[in-house]
């Protein structure tokens, strides 16, 4: 019998994994990896808030799928800056973009 | 159902998507003169929003109350200061320039659907059609490696930043099986009388928004993409960012924590005391190490929000009466310091303050604006920043927040020696570099209006701190 307690505990590895990724990963396509997984972990705690905390209402299936939509749209706002980076650099290792210090 | 509360969000919404289509068909030569026209659809819409009425639309997914109205007339002035005083700085892109007006008022309109969301998706939404628009303008300077450079970090730590908002936004879910705002009140107050103390997810649900609205608010342990967005963006879009995006993650940040977390005020004002304190510490110190102006007043920008969020440390309507009046004064003369900036640059085309020397008298009129916006930045009477720390302050004070306050006054003093170090270059010193000046209209007509704004709201501050009160009085109950 799968519970709520396993959704959530995958949602939080997943969380983890993907703050872990953006710690780790200096690619910066594997960072915007790292974010989605943030993100999907959070469209699991959604969905099973929803069956299993309110099943008769849809508004944790309807959050997830805004949220999927915003991900994708943000997605692609990150790639476009991601070429315009490429553009400029040639590559795109984030630690290596960094003209402006303090 | 009175979709006339609405009215003001869709004809702006039609008016961007307009301005989208003209960009098409317009001469690209000429395309900088539809800043003139994005400029009448803001003037439109607030003549909209002043003939709305008051109510909710959709359940409460959309309150349209006193607060927002205030909020939403600050972030129309911004807009309208921030493609005023783009309309001579997009003749230096090539292309796309209808594109750059309509995005500002796209942003403009997810702030107005922040402020006035009474519900968890609604505001998530709102908050990414203000922050994605700004990802692109932020990015908009496509030769300017810098630019680019803002854009990938704003990108990346905004994404971020969503993503950990979201969690937090389904942990409460899930604690409360509610996302209108006001439901997750009453049901975090029945838990709370029925179990007493906080559970380990509703810390961690807090905390997450903390850190979600915090790096939109530039809050100290997130703040490290704000110095270098700041310095990379384009002038205008950092005049924008700096005060209209940090407006709307204030009001839908306190429309979160007055209405639903009001239950735990005691733990999290704690929290943000302690942010705030930061804030105001590290922004000052590290602002009087900058040489460059736009990165002096990112980190000023760090300090300001940290007196602002005094107003939500003091938890009373005052507190909220007073961010609210000091919003106002913040706009105008932290919008007409970064105005000031673009028009040095334009004609130097240099950031650096040192290049600010002998100011005074190649151009005394910028020198004399820039002076009193800086000054209304260290709340020196009788400008509207005097206004606005005294009465933050006596907020404060009044729930007896003694500590926060004297830490506040203490790096105001710090804070004068970088502002005034800027003064002190612009009449002091003689300059090494001969320039002529001069400033087109509509930057001039940007300088008149901050400068207006600036001295008004000091000398009479009643009508404002009126209707700064009004906005508080949504959250009456304190």
């Amino acid at each position: 019998m799968i519970t709520l307690n396993h959704y959530l505990a995958l949602s939080a590895i997943l969380f983890c994994v993907g703050i872990y990724g953006i710690f780790t990963r200096r690619n910066a396509i594997g960072i915007l990896m790292s974010i989605e997984l943030m993100f999907n972990a959070a469209n699991i705690n959604f969905i099973a808030f929803s069956k299993f905390i309110t099943p008769t209402l849809l508004t944790g299936q309807v959050f997830a799928v805004f949220v999927i939509t915003i991900a994708a749209a943000e997605a692609t706002v990150a790639l476009a800056i991601v070429i315009l980076i490429y553009r400029h650099h040639k590559e795109i290792n984030v630690d290596k973009i960094n003209i402006m210090k303090w | 159902m009175n979709y006339s509360l609405l009215l003001p969000e869709i004809f702006l919404l039609l008016w961007t998507l307009f301005i989208f289509v003209l960009d098409f068909f317009w001469d690209k030569s000429k395309t900088h003169s539809l800043g003139w026209l994005s400029l009448l659809g803001l003037g439109i819409t607030a003549g909209l929003l002043f003939g709305s009425g008051k109510g909710n639309l959709f359940g409460n997914m959309f309150l349209s109350d006193g607060f927002s109205f205030y909020f939403k007339l600050v972030f129309l002035s911004a807009a309208f200061l921030a493609i005023l005083s783009s309309i001579d700085f997009v003749k230096k892109i090539d292309k796309y320039r209808g594109e750059y007006f309509g995005l500002i008022l796209l942003s403009t309109l997810g702030m107005m659907f922040l402020c006035s969301a009474g519900e968890l998706i609604t505001l998530y939404i709102a908050l990414e059609l203000t922050t994605i628009p700004l990802f692109v303008l932020a990015a908009y300077l496509k030769s300017d490696s810098r630019s680019a450079e803002a854009g990938i970090k704003y990108v990346i730590l905004g994404a971020i930043s969503s993503a950990i908002l979201i969690y937090g936004i389904s942990i409460i879910y899930g604690l409360t099986g509610a996302t209108d705002l006001a439901l997750i009140q009453f049901s975090l107050a029945s838990q709370h009388l029925k179990f007493g103390a906080l559970g380990p997810a509703l810390i961690f649900g807090i905390i997450f928004f903390i850190a979600g609205f915090g790096f939109k608010l530039a809050l100290v342990p997130f703040h490290v993409w704000a110095p270098d967005v700041y310095q990379g963006a384009p002038t205008p879009i950092t005049a924008f960012l700096s005060v209209a995006s940090k407006g709307a993650g204030l009001a839908a940040f306190v429309r979160i924590f007055f209405v639903s977390f009001n239950v735990f005020q005691p733990d999290w004002v704690m929290i943000i005391a302690v942010l705030a304190s930061l804030g105001m510490i590290l922004g000052n110190i590290v602002a009087l190490m900058q040489t460059n102006i736009k990165r002096m007043l990112a980190y000023s920008s760090i300090a300001q929000i940290g007196y602002i969020l005094i107003g939500v440390v003091a938890f009373s309507w005052r507190g909220i009466s007073s961010l609210s009046f000091y919003m106002f004064a913040y706009l105008f003369a932290n919008m007409g310091a970064f105005i000031g900036a673009i028009t040095f640059s334009n004609v130097t085309g240099s950031d650096e303050i040192k290049d600010y020397a002998g100011l005074s008298r190649k151009s005394p009129g910028l020198a004399l604006c820039m002076t009193v916006f800086l000054l209304s930045l260290v709340g020196i009477p009788p400008l509207a920043g005097f206004v606005g720390k005294y009465y933050i302050f006596a907020s404060a004070i009044e729930r007896g927040h003694i500590g926060i306050v004297i830490i506040a006054i203490l790096t105001s003093v710090i804070a004068l020696y970088y502002y005034v170090g800027v003064v002190r270059e612009m009449y002091f010193r003689k300059s090494e570099k001969e320039f002529s000046f001069s400033i087109p209209f509509s930057l001039k007509l940007a300088l008149f209006i901050c400068v207006i704004g600036v001295l008004l709201a000091g000398l009479f501050p009643t009508p404002f701190i009126d209707a700064a009160t009004q906005a508080a009085q949504v959250f009456y109950y304190w």
